[in-house]
């Protein structure tokens, strides 16, 4: 392939003449790492509860969380993204009210928000029920029988276990919801992956724009790894052999 | 009144029945054995005397408070019946000291301090003092199982329930958990073990209870029971698993 690689292009005055392409380039990645973080907690807080609440023994509980599951997991990201921005508001005056009337990058942030950690919330509910689940049955009983509440049980016993055992998944989530955060682009949202894009349409500098936004995303999902990691290095119990060797 | 009164008591799962009127009672102080074979219903049995399994028919009273009665704070009994099961359920990640703390500071509102003390005694009396600060997976099996009754005597139960407490033990290391149990009998305690290990039942036991689908076919004195059991199944039993 014959391409004149021209990086200089970053250092290019946008056609506003405010800004360079560069700059262009780390707001979006701000964005990106901005959703990502606040649907990120999101996902985790409801995650762990809507996982928790589907491993008691309350059937009406177990049906809410699993249909809650259901729900996010089998509609596709796109038209959830779509859901949030331009539907959902519909159906919640105040909302509407707010959204029409702030910046859009604030009415799109707090739709993809909602959407990417609802989203992400059914994924890690599965592996923290899961997590629970291969816990042997007699911790349950153990706990109970010291007489700790059922909320104590889960609180001192199930889920510190429950959490080292999902890190490794919850690691891949992480880095899902990071990927996943680029669909933003399509409600105008002018994350990482839509500066690039436009970047690229304004300067016909498609290749460079497109490897920075490429070395970018390898670099946030390997930073994220490499947190987990050492998370997981970090919640690491002595002597304890996963699976519990039962 | 008896530490533990079982008045014919019957569960079912579905439509299987696991306990058919059980009736029987453990007296302040007393060692009783339930032996049976696999499936009988001896550890639903046993885990109904602290709530642990529900049952729809009959009652059970623990020191006068009864388990049936939905208006008891299980919670509060269960602190005061310590248990003991067959694969330990150490908390592994906690150390020994936090899991002999946790539910003296968390159930019994004892301070750190005092819970912390009192565990340490415990773990004296089992000869695990110096594994403290061990976490559940660097230990053996028979340490485990020696922790397990430790944290289940921090609690100063009224009376102690066994679930097979040694049959998941290498043999090598059985005779370091009966020992523990041997001494806490000597000393007085109430307690209703399931077991197979018929010398610990020779030598401590008062009553020996044998079960067979679901229901208590016979409840003896230890002596009446090891010189002729009543019934046939009993007897089949006992030659089986006094043979080796
Ligand atoms: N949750 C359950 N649902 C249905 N059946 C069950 C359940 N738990 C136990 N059972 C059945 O109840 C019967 C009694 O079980 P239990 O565990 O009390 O027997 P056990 O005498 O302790 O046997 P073992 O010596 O193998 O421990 C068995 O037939 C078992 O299959
Ligand atoms: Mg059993």
């Amino acid at each position: 392939m014959n391409y004149n690689w021209n990086w200089g292009v970053f250092f290019q005055q946008t056609p506003d003449g405010d800004a360079f392409y560069w700059e262009w380039i780390v707001s979006g990645l701000l964005w990106t790492l901005a959703v990502s973080a606040a649907a990120w907690l999101i996902a985790l807080v409801l995650g762990s509860v809507i996982g928790v609440i589907r491993t008691t023994e309350r059937t009406w509980l177990v049906r809410l969380g699993n249909a809650w599951v259901e729900l996010f997991r089998n509609i596709p990201l796109l038209v959830q993204m779509f859901l949030w921005y331009f539907v959902i508001p519909e159906f919640i005056p105040p909302l509407k009210g707010w959204m029409t009337s702030t910046e859009p990058i604030y009415a799109q942030f707090l739709a993809a928000v909602l959407c990417l950690g609802l989203f992400t919330s059914a994924r890690i509910a599965e592996q923290v029920r899961a997590g629970i689940q291969s816990l042997p049955r007699g911790q349950r009983m153990a706990g109970r029988a010291l007489g700790l509440s059922e909320v104590q049980v889960y609180r001192h016993v199930l889920l510190p276990m429950a959490f080292r055992i999902v890190i490794p998944p919850l690691t891949s989530e992480t880095m899902n919801l990071i990927k996943n955060s680029s669909i933003a682009l399509t409600i105008g949202l002018m994350e990482l992956t839509f500066r690039s894009r436009e970047m690229g349409e304004y300067t016909f500098n498609f290749f460079e724009a497109f490897s920075a936004a490429t070395i970018i995303y390898i670099a946030i999902a390997m930073t994220a790894n490499r947190v987990m990691a050492w998370v997981e290095r970090r919640a690491a119990v002595p002597g304890y052999i996963a699976g519990g060797g039962r | 009144m008896a530490m533990i009164e079982i008045r014919d008591v019957s569960k079912w799962y579905g439509a299987f029945q696991v306990l058919k009127d059980c009736t029987t009672k453990v007296e302040k102080g007393e060692v009783v054995v339930v032996c049976g074979p696999s499936g009988s219903g001896k550890s639903t049995l046993i885990k109904t005397v602290n709530g642990l399994e529900a049952f729809q028919k009959g009652e059970i009273l623990v020191n006068g408070i009864p388990v049936h009665d939905p208006r008891t704070n299980l919670s509060k009994l269960r602190a005061g019946v310590g248990m003991v099961f067959q694969h330990f359920e150490l908390f592994p990640h906690l150390t020994v000291r936090q899991n002999l703390a946790l539910a003296q500071v968390k159930v019994l509102k004892r301070a750190k301090d005092e819970a912390d003390a009192r565990g340490v005694r415990y773990l004296e009396r089992v000869g695990l003092a110096a594994h403290a600060d061990k976490f559940p997976g660097q230990l053996s099996g028979g340490q485990q199982q020696r922790v397990a009754i430790a944290r289940a005597l921090s609690m100063d139960p009224i009376c102690m329930l066994f679930d097979e407490p040694t049959s998941a033990l290498d043999p090598e290391m059985i005779n370091e958990v009966l020992d523990v149990m041997v001494e806490l009998a000597k000393e007085g305690m109430t307690m209703m073990v399931v077991t197979h290990e018929m010398g610990f039942a020779r030598k401590v036991a008062h009553r020996v209870i044998f079960m067979d689908h679901g229901q208590i076919v016979e409840d003896a004195a230890k002596d009446d029971f090891f010189g002729t059991p009543r019934s046939d199944r009993a007897q089949q039993f006992l030659a089986k698993i006094l043979h080796h």
